[in-house]
């Protein structure tokens, strides 16, 4: 009996470990992909001439593939969306966890996992249908698909996700530092930007770098308010993202210019890899504390 | 305790059983077509037809796009390949073979308000290089032209831009992904002007004539609308196709054909 027990534990142990290995097998495997179809167009092309060229002409007769253009966007468009959403996120989360009442708290709790929850596309949907012939007629412009209208839907796009870890981890803070504050005669106000905040610094610095990452790696809600059209970013122009430059042209593209977008994913990768490890920083750094 | 293990184990086991009948080989009869998103009007149609005629034979249709479609035959993928232009020289040195089964007309497309009823395909070619920048340097009023086109690669985009001869040199506002797209930005802005599949415009946007000729069945047959483009089938050209697929191909290219496609706004080669 006891024999049979140990059986079926060690085949469990099998199969949990076999599945335990295919999650890292596919990182793996996804890493070796790109960099072994990212690095042929690389060498191709020339690694600074495709990291700093300016144009973008992949099905020219002389064809280009400068990608400065999308890498610029993208960090502009990112920091657009930070500089837009994270005090608003930040401040909800705030006002969240230490002023709400419960009722209050419940239920914008519930909208902003629904805000979470909507597909991006959805969010492209809606910018472009309201959003892009509204910025077409509050500037007068003639055309209103814009790195500008990509910074709104981004800045939306990363709410949740921003205002959810940061309430974590105001809530993680040691409900002694709070009263110790208060004893002394601070005012509950002064207690939170004072004490709470500083206290729960990594995590809401963790917060930021989750949301930079989501808005890199958004392509659907991008492309549909973004315009797409490879120039060099300006706040009112057509332009387009790293994500977005690959996923325009997968379907139709074949040999160099399908290597090169290989080799955006790659760049974009790396990117997001440097992400991850500043979050991973800060994560640590919050533990350690 | 032991009952809940004894579970666990028999649902590991469906899970790992659940990978492998993938690997069994079927035996229904099926089609498989893949390509060209603008044929997915026509090719629907057809297949719903095919399918009600033929008992037992699975119809599918994988809107990719051109060039997806034929790297799929070449990789054997799928049964017939479709695309919405011409094989390269390229593509047919790599043993492919194309079938023309019916024509498309490009519409331009503008946005209702606008006055412009005519433009010339000199007018047309100056406008997407951008050597006409302004309405009314075409009679219409005094703003910005806003050009809304296709991603690169794309066979809309390809077919239009040779057609008006202005491959890589159009200055696109807004690159778009499909024919959906374009339609639905066009129909927003006043400004706009861009190119569709006819078969897939509605009552949203306006279609202009080309040198004075609407597209329509009788001008793309004949010829006179100018902005046209096949759409054609593309096999193997030392490789039989299964009988199922070579039922549907016959279809297809069959004078019973000729009304579904033409209820699709296609015109149809034969």
């Amino acid at each position: 009996m006891n024999g049979r027990k140990h059986l079926v534990e060690k085949i469990m142990h099998g199969i949990f470990f076999i599945l335990g290995f295919v999650t890292v097998a596919c990182v793996l495997l996804i890493t070796i992909y790109l960099i072994i179809s990212g690095i042929p167009a690389i060498q191709k092309i020339g690694f600074f001439e495709f990291i700093f060229g300016q144009e973008w002409k992949s099905t020219s007769d002389v064809a280009k593939y400068g990608i400065l253009p999308f890498i610029l966007t993208s960090i502009y468009g990112t920091a657009g969306a930070i500089v837009i959403g994270v005090p608003i996120g930040f401040f909800t989360a705030v006002y969240l966890a230490k002023m709400a009442p419960k009722k209050i708290k419940s239920g914008a709790t519930a909208a902003i996992g629904l805000l979470a929850g909507i597909p991006s596309v959805v969010y492209g949907l809606v910018g472009m249908m309201i959003l892009v012939p509204g910025i077409c007629e509050w500037f007068h412009l003639s055309d209103g698909a814009s790195l500008f209208a990509a910074i709104i839907v981004l800045a939306i796009m990363i709410l949740p996700s921003i205002i959810n870890v940061s309430i974590t981890a105001l809530e993680a803070v040691p409900k002694e530092y709070e009263d110790a504050s208060l004893a002394l005669g601070a005012t509950p106000e002064e207690t939170w930007f004072k004490v709470s905040i500083p206290a729960a610094k990594s995590g809401i610095a963790a917060a930021v770098v989750l949301g930079v990452g989501r808005a890199i790696g958004e392509a659907m809600a991008v492309m549909m308010v973004s315009g797409n059209a490879p120039n060099m970013p300006s706040l009112f122009e057509s332009v387009r993202f790293l994500t977005t430059a690959i996923a325009s042209e997968m379907s139709y593209s074949s040999g160099l210019q399908q290597q090169a977008l290989f080799s955006i994913a790659l760049i974009l990768f790396f990117f997001i890899m440097f992400m991850n490890a500043i979050l991973n920083y800060f994560l640590k750094r919050g533990k350690e504390r | 305790m032991k009952k809940n293990k004894l579970f666990a184990l028999v649902l590991c086991g469906m899970l790992v059983s659940s990978f492998m009948v993938g690997c069994s080989k079927k035996e229904t009869k099926n089609v498989l077509t893949d390509g060209s998103t603008s044929m997915e009007k026509v090719i629907g149609g057809l297949g719903e037809a095919f399918e009600k005629r033929n008992d037992g034979i699975t119809f599918t249709y994988n809107p990719t796009g051109s060039g997806t479609g034929i790297k799929a035959v070449q990789e054997g993928r799928c049964d017939l390949g479709l695309s919405s232009r011409a094989l390269k020289d390229e593509e047919k040195q790599s043993g492919l073979k194309e079938t023309i089964l019916a024509y498309d007309g490009i519409a331009i497309i503008m946005h209702p308000d606008n006055p412009i009823k005519n433009l010339t395909l000199k007018n047309i070619s100056d406008i997407f290089s951008g050597k006409i920048k302004n309405w009314k340097e075409v009679g219409g009023k005094d703003a910005e032209i806003v050009l809304i086109g296709r991603e690169a690669g794309s066979g809309t985009r390809d077919g239009f831009e040779s057609i008006t001869q202005t491959k890589d040199a159009c200055k696109y506002r807004q690159e778009l992904t499909s024919t959906g797209d374009v339609i639905t930005t066009v129909s927003k802005n006043q400004n706009a002007i861009g190119y569709a599949s006819l078969a897939a415009i509605k009552d949203q946007v306006k279609v202009v004539q080309v040198d004075g000729v609407s597209p329509s069945e009788k001008t793309i047959k004949d010829g006179s609308y100018v902005v046209q483009r096949p759409f054609i089938f593309v096999t193997k050209k030392d490789q039989k196709l299964s009988d199922s697929a070579q039922k549907f191909f016959d279809f297809a290219l069959s004078k019973d054909a000729v009304s579904y496609i033409l209820d699709a706004g296609a015109v149809p080669a034969k």
